[in-house]
């Protein structure tokens, strides 16, 4: 009975094996590459991967596609997920496969210092703006409810919360005046979802009153009928996507093609027609508006300081926003 | 779906009505009638709340569009690769937790042995994990930079972001319902049966397959019915390991993931229909085998 | 074999939880696991976990004896749509009980966002185990003692109080103990439905999750290795009393 038994289970393992084994030996040929994404341009790549096709340089060149939040896709390539192209929401994440030795540390040394798309955070609200919010310190007023992800889970959260914070300090308040304002602002936050589409899935669920969330998240909501406004207050962030080649040989070569199709301006015009601000000028779709008070990460400091001094477990400012909020409603 | 068996509470007995007298019987006929009808009241509502309505939300959502786009939402090659990749997964961790339950609730139930209570626990443990951990774990052990990682990359074995990956991370997270469902049944089968059975000359294997597997056949059953359920569900502890790569290592539940993120409601819960039929289909397919079973054993 | 089997997947990647949860030592362990937003989402976790198996046990016993023991049209559709919690993606149980018992609900009850709900999706999801377990050894129980016990004259109470319920508490327990594991571990469908409000109704995967994705390892390690020892003393002592109730009441 034994033995009848064990040759059924090898049997059903080895057909296993065999099955993972072809589908992982198949990934190594030039003519294939692999995209490792995060989950929000998902809609814009599968426009751009046929438009790469039908240039020169994409001729029979087939894709395989993978997409999921940010920092997940980030760490499952340093992981052994196998990656010949990778886009995240942050650039940390591209670090981290720098760090792995996956990705050389000249990645960001090019005309667009490594990004493929820029955006910026908005202020989502219910069709008309009933609250009247129009700025940051809207937001603060009685009643009103917020919506944003959890900074530890998303990338986007994460662009939200410096947002707030860069925008409290642009409009004239001192580093501990904003850091209150952020306490002040997360008393106002209802829910917390794991991801930037989980957050907006609640928000049109018809939970809160306002939602903070990517620029082109936005527009191709409201593109889609969603009954939504948005707001882009004067003082706001610059969103960076980072987009880089993971390993050498054949297929990085291929790879940098694709990195380059993407850079180019049809493809950055197949960007802007999505929501997405183009990072070269000259782009004849781009009409997006210019927030008066538009800064970057790197005027905080930079993604590895703000990461340490917001977002460090245990000390981080956030995080202790977070602990002191749970103390509060304890009481 | 069993032999239809009488309701006891629903006729007294005819000693009990001679020796309280007739209308004491009626009367506890009656209260036992209304009785029966409450529970099944209480139990039909409660599924109702909480079983059907989520259930018929899902069948409503999925045709309220019309059949075309469900047809288009269920063609779709990555949703048709998604569907086979499932049922293969399924088909592969399914049998191997069957064969590991049976084993084990044997092992735990007729076995003699130290660090029983210690195994039965064991056995339950990947349960209280979550899924997502579950997932880190394996990557932990079996990942590129993990404890086996290494020599399986050495050997030319691909584990996560792989099938067999899959795999097992669906067989952790299903592998305890076969013996959990069959350890109550042999407890109460007890062990007269296969004592008999041993002692009119039978081996092991035929006391098992004659007396013992046909006792337990319904736990076995229900077990093999939640452990394909469970399988084919599926999402966390697969999504880690996965790589989630479109076309290759997309299952059924990853693909409804993926088409919630692009707000394609239909093919979403489409998919997530096609699941659930999976999972009738299991019981329907599991109930026919017993009852074949049963009637050859008659025969 | 079974041994093998065991090592792999469930021994192996235990020891290797184990190993992320203790390397900084028990001092780090215990830190992260007093952590107060930590300990509020244990709490919660086994709070709610225990109302949720209570609720089982009851409902799930006497969902199974109706499809056991009573005949109505209509039951075996009923009987096929048990295990359904289990088939649907957890995403999908947690978006349909949003737009049912959440925000512009049908039935006028809006548990979204709230304590109720994170007992609402682990109800939804551990449905099956009770009365899966309670299932086969009903089918297997004979009806001939119950019927006996009957003709002497007990009333039904009696017989379910004396009879039924002794022979089902082994599997009761069993139903009971793994839908306690499940509601401890749970995670999918609760992301939508809790929003996930830290101190509120952040439960213990949500918090574990938050910390995976925040490198926080150790963090998640050591929580998700205390709602395992929970579980783990809960499940042992759950088998110790089935033990002494099936030893004793016979």
């Amino acid at each position: 009975m034994d033995r009848r038994l064990l040759a059924a289970v090898l049997t059903l393992c080895a057909t296993g094996l065999g099955l993972g084994a072809c589908g992982s030996s198949g990934s190594g040929s030039s003519t294939s590459l692999t995209l490792v994404a995060y989950s929000t341009p998902q809609g814009v790549f599968e426009k751009l991967i046929p438009a790469f096709q039908a240039t020169p340089a994409g001729k029979g060149v087939s894709f395989k596609r993978s997409y999921g939040p940010s920092g997940e896709q980030s760490r499952a390539v340093t992981n052994g997920l196998h990656a010949d192209v990778v886009n995240f929401s942050l650039a940390p994440d591209v670090e981290r496969l720098v760090k792995a030795g996956l990705v050389p540390a000249s990645w960001n040394h090019n005309a667009t210092h490594g990004f493929v798309s820029d955006s910026v955070v908005v202020i989502i609200v219910r069709k008309g703006n009933p609250k009247h919010i129009t700025s940051w310190s809207d937001l603060v007023k009685p009643g009103v409810q917020l919506l944003t992800p959890n900074p530890f889970t998303s990338g986007g959260a994460r662009w939200n919360v410096m947002a707030a914070y860069g925008a409290a300090r642009r409009e004239g308040r001192t580093d501990a005046q904003a850091q209150a304002y952020l306490r002040q602002l997360f008393q106002h936050v209802v829910s917390q979802d794991s991801s930037a589409r989980n957050a907006l899935q609640t928000f049109l669920a018809g939970r809160g009153d306002a939602l903070l969330d990517y620029e082109n998240e936005a527009i191709s909501d409201r593109k889609r009928g969603a009954a939504i406004d948005y707001v882009i207050p004067p003082d706001t962030i610059l969103i960076q996507s980072p987009l880089a080649v993971v390993g050498k040989g054949a297929a990085a070569s291929t790879a940098k093609k694709f990195v380059d199709y993407l850079l180019s301006p049809a493809a950055q015009t197949i960007w802007a027609s999505n929501g997405y601000r183009p990072v070269i000028s000259g782009v004849p779709a781009a009409h997006f508006p210019n927030p008066p008070g538009l800064f970057t990460i790197d005027s905080l400091g930079g993604w590895k300081a703000v990461t340490k001094q917001f977002f460090e477990p245990e000390t981080g400012i956030v995080t202790k926003i977070e602990q002191s909020l749970g103390v509060s409603t304890a009481k | 779906m069993s032999a239809s068996q009488p309701a006891t509470l629903e006729t007294p007995s005819p000693v009990s009505v001679l020796g309280r007298g007739a209308a004491a019987g009626r009367r506890r006929g009656e209260g036992a009638l209304a009785g029966r009808l409450t529970l099944r009241a209480l139990a039909l509502g409660y599924l109702a709340l909480l079983l059907v309505a989520p259930v018929g939300m899902v069948f409503y959502r999925t045709f309220e569009h019309g059949l075309d786009a469900v047809w288009n939402a269920v063609s779709a090659s990555n949703a048709q690769h998604a569907f086979w990749l499932s049922l293969e997964i399924a088909a592969i961790a399914v049998p191997l937790n069957t064969a590991f339950g049976i084993g084990a609730a044997l092992l735990l139930e007729r076995g003699r042995f130290r660090g029983r209570a210690a195994l039965g626990v064991l056995i339950d443990l990947p349960f209280a994990i979550s899924p997502v951990v579950v997932g880190l774990t394996l990557v932990l052990v079996y990942g590129k930079a993990g404890w086996l990682g290494g020599w399986l990359a050495d050997n030319g074995l691909s584990v996560i972001f792989s099938v067999p990956g899959m795999v097992m991370a669906t067989a952790v997270v299903s592998l305890p319902f076969v013996a959990r469902e069959t350890m109550p049944v042999l407890r109460e089968l007890g062990t007269d049966a296969e004592q008999a059975a041993a002692t009119l000359g039978a081996t092991a294997w035929q006391t098992f397959w004659r007396v013992t597997l046909p006792a337990i056949r319904w736990g076995v059953v229900y077990g093999v019915v939640l452990t394909s359920a469970r399988a084919l569900g599926e999402f966390g502890a697969v999504s880690i390991v996965s790589g989630r790569i479109e076309g290759q290592t997309q299952t059924l539940p990853l693909y409804v993931q993926d088409r919630f993120e692009n707000f394609d409601g239909t093919g979403a819960y489409a998919a997530a229909v096609v699941l659930a039929l999976l999972a009738l289909g299991t019981l329907l397919a599991m109930n026919l085998l017993t009852r074949r079973a049963r009637e050859r054993g008659a025969r | 074999m079974l041994g093998i089997y065991l090592s792999a997947l469930v021994l192996l990647p235990i020891a290797a939880l184990t190993a992320k949860a203790t390397s900084g030592g028990p001092g780090v362990l215990w830190r992260e696991i007093t952590n107060p937003e930590a300990l509020a989402a244990i709490k919660l976790t086994l709070v709610v976990a225990v109302v949720v198996v209570a609720l089982n046990a009851v409902f799930g016993t006497l969902i199974a004896w109706v499809l056991v023991r009573d005949e109505f049209p209509g039951k075996r559709l009923v009987n096929a749509l048990i295990d359904l919690p289990f088939a649907l993606p957890t995403i999908v149980a947690g978006l349909v009980l949003l737009s049912l018992y959440g925000h512009g609900s049908p039935v006028g009850v809006n548990v979204a966002f709230t304590r109720a709900s994170v007992a609402l999706a682990l109800l939804f999801v551990t449905l099956p185990f009770v009365v899966r377990s309670v299932q086969p050894v009903l089918h297997e129980l004979e009806l001939s003692m119950e019927e006996a016990a009957a003709s002497l004259g007990a009333g039904p109470f009696t017989v379910v109080r004396r009879i039924v319920l002794p022979s089902l508490t082994p599997a009761i327990v069993s139903g009971v103990a793994l839908s306690f594991a499940r509601a401890v571990g749970e995670f999918g469908s609760l992301v939508l439905i809790t929003g996930n409000l830290p101190f509120k109704t952040e439960a213990g995967s949500v918090y574990v999750f938050a910390q995976i994705q925040n490198e926080n390892l150790p963090a998640a390690a050591a929580v998700s290795f205390a709602l395992l020892v929970a579980a783990l003393v809960v499940l042992g002592a759950l088998t110790f009393v089935s033990r002494w109730s099936s030893k004793h009441v016979r």
